[in-house]
């Protein structure tokens, strides 16, 4: 069921080499993962693999977009975010035209374990003040994301997924970049989620509307800037807010909502997400235990409306 | 302007001076690493690069990377003799609403290319413009000008082993190898040596000079344009605070802006050399 987005986007990534002559493609290491390789195969003179090097391929790549290219890299989202001080100052600060691509987010990457999954990486890029931020959910959204980014000009950084998610858009979707995208209505409580755990949101909403919970569900994939009106705006009409996401609670997300709402609109509000370190597991196994699939989302949800 | 060996030293003592009045109105910044490195950058921006107000936004300019983004006022003081900037405009360094940061930012004035002074970072960006040229088949140089100290530093290792393996002969590196670091000695510290063995092992074409020799920067920069699949490296001996004799110091003078009456005696002393 489903696709990657980080098949959407070495797919779309691929398509765009064709139109889009100034892109060229870094990746350290990992582009049978990462996907790069879709593109690397089509245009190899615009592929530069550069080893198990981070820190090189950022500046490097920021050396490039500073003579007009635009360049995308790739690496697991926490080896490449890691490397933060060279992204704030080589890409952040000297306003570089990069697209940084963190790849295999979250706990859901499953038994490699802690050390590959990335769960602290919207945090970090969100404090630079010019740091474009998109998670998509799914694969259209995936695809119409790395379109944009291909016409963007400014440091940005695409979240995707190892794993499969299933569709939460059908063909008739329109990606627009600082927009939240409402799935659902609803008027009892808000919803803001992102990214991989989309879909189960969604299920988790299907289950407590038969418990008389009419949840509205709405996708922040764009993380940064953050649609502010539209956050404040649901806030608002229905007085509770809930965050989900397969990232710290810290920072992320759940962060951003809750600076915003603290600031222009104080709200009853729960966080879902990460709290602890990650550890190995099946990526279902891993859902559930940590409540990020659709059950414990619902329970998430369930607990807070009791109270809240 | 005359780019003779004698006018270029001239020239470089002369803008001794402007680093001094420069830092002095400031009130801070790093005199010693901005000493050290303007002969340097006299012979590489003035003469190789060719630096001027109209081609410092040519696509396919000569670049210059400084990466020691802390020596920045000799920058500063290049740029201004090359006609970039207006000469008045130094004093107005560090100060708030000034194009001139405290280190390089490309995106507040771009002439100094990158943005740098988070030590060891301005290879690879050097490295990225360099491979950028050759994919777009335009003929520039990239010079990078390292400080010792952050030789230190993985990132720039990195580079060295990745412009190597991608034969990036466009790309020039200057060591402005000073001797010095805020902490102490360099080779007390963290020791580069021996390094020349260690670059070549590392597929660089290498020279090593005296760094305050004029001929002689300009006779190994010009041996570093030959295109022959290996990126070049220029170990540049020089002194920490050159051409001021109690500023000739490794570490004292680090990042510690003259007084009122230093700067007068160090602009007084420059003087007698350019007399």
């Amino acid at each position: 069921m489903g696709k990657a987005t980080r098949v959407s986007f070495g797919e779309q990534l691929a398509e765009l080499g064709a139109t889009h002559p100034s892109i060229v493609v870094f990746d350290a290491d990992l582009s049978k993962s990462t996907q790069s390789q879709l593109f690397a195969a089509r245009y190899p003179e615009r592929f530069f693999e550069m080893g198990i090097q981070e820190h090189n391929m950022i500046g490097a790549a920021a050396g490039m977009a500073l003579c007009g290219k635009t360049p995308f890299i790739c690496s697991f989202s926490t080896f490449v975010v890691g490397r933060f001080e060279v992204i704030r100052m080589s890409v952040g600060y000297s306003e570089a035209n990069v697209t940084i691509v963190g790849t295999h987010c979250g706990v859901a990457i499953g038994e490699d374990g802690y050390s590959q999954m990335a769960l602290e990486d919207i945090a970090l890029m969100r404090t630079l003040p010019n740091m474009a931020i998109i998670q998509p959910a799914d694969d259209r959204e995936a695809r119409a994301a790395v379109r944009f980014l291909a016409d963007y000009h400014g440091p940005a950084f695409l979240r995707l997924t190892r794993q499969n998610v299933a569709d939460v858009h059908d063909d008739s979707y329109e990606f627009h970049f600082g927009k939240a995208d409402v799935l659902r209505d609803g008027a009892d409580a808000v919803v803001f989620c992102t990214g991989g755990v989309v879909h189960g949101t969604l299920l988790a909403a299907d289950m407590l509307a038969q418990e008389g919970v009419d949840l509205r569900v709405v996708n922040i994939h764009t993380i940064a800037p953050l649609d502010v009106e539209a956050v404040v705006k649901a806030a608002r009409e229905t007085g509770r807010v809930i965050t989900v996401e397969d990232h710290s609670i810290v920072g992320g997300l759940g962060g951003a909502i809750a600076e915003t709402l603290a600031e222009h609109q104080p709200t009853r509000m729960k966080r879902i997400g990460m709290t602890t370190y990650g550890r190995s597991g099946s990526p279902t196994g891993l859902y559930e235990h940590f409540g990020l699939d659709a059950h414990g989302i619902a329970r998430g949800i369930r607990e807070f409306m009791a109270h809240a | 302007m005359d780019l003779s060996t004698s006018a270029m030293q001239r020239a470089a003592n002369e803008m001794r001076v402007d680093i001094i009045q420069m830092l002095h109105a400031a009130g801070s910044g790093h005199p010693g690493g901005s000493l050290s490195l303007i002969d340097i950058l006299t012979v590489a921006v003035l003469k190789h690069i060719g630096r001027n107000a109209d081609n410092v936004d040519a696509p396919d300019r000569h670049r210059l990377v400084l990466s020691k983004g802390h020596g920045v006022p000799a920058l500063y003081a290049v740029l201004a003799r090359a006609g970039v900037i207006p000469h008045e405009e130094l004093l107005s360094l560090r100060t708030l609403g000034s194009r001139l940061q405290g280190h390089p930012h490309n995106a507040t004035f771009p002439a100094v290319e990158a943005s740098t002074g988070s030590l060891g970072q301005g290879l690879s960006i050097a490295q990225g413009m360099a491979m950028a040229a050759k994919l777009d088949a335009l003929d520039y140089n990239v010079y990078c000008v390292l400080g010792d100290g952050e030789m230190q530093e993985g990132q720039v290792w990195e580079a060295l082993l990745s412009a190597a393996m991608y034969k990036v002969d466009n790309l020039i590196v200057i060591l402005d190898y000073n001797k010095g670091q805020i902490d102490g000695p360099t080779n007390e510290i963290i020791n580069l040596e021996p390094l020349a063995d260690k670059l070549r092992a590392f597929n660089w074409e290498v020279q090593e000079i005296d760094g305050h020799d004029i001929a002689a920067i300009d006779e190994a920069l010009t041996e570093a344009r030959k295109r022959e699949g290996k990126p070049h490296f220029i170990i540049a001996h020089t002194v920490k605070g050159k051409g001021v004799s109690f500023m000739e110091h490794p570490t004292e003078w680090h990042g510690k802006a003259p007084g009122d009456a230093e700067a007068r005696a160090a602009i007084d002393e420059l003087h007698t050399l350019l007399a």
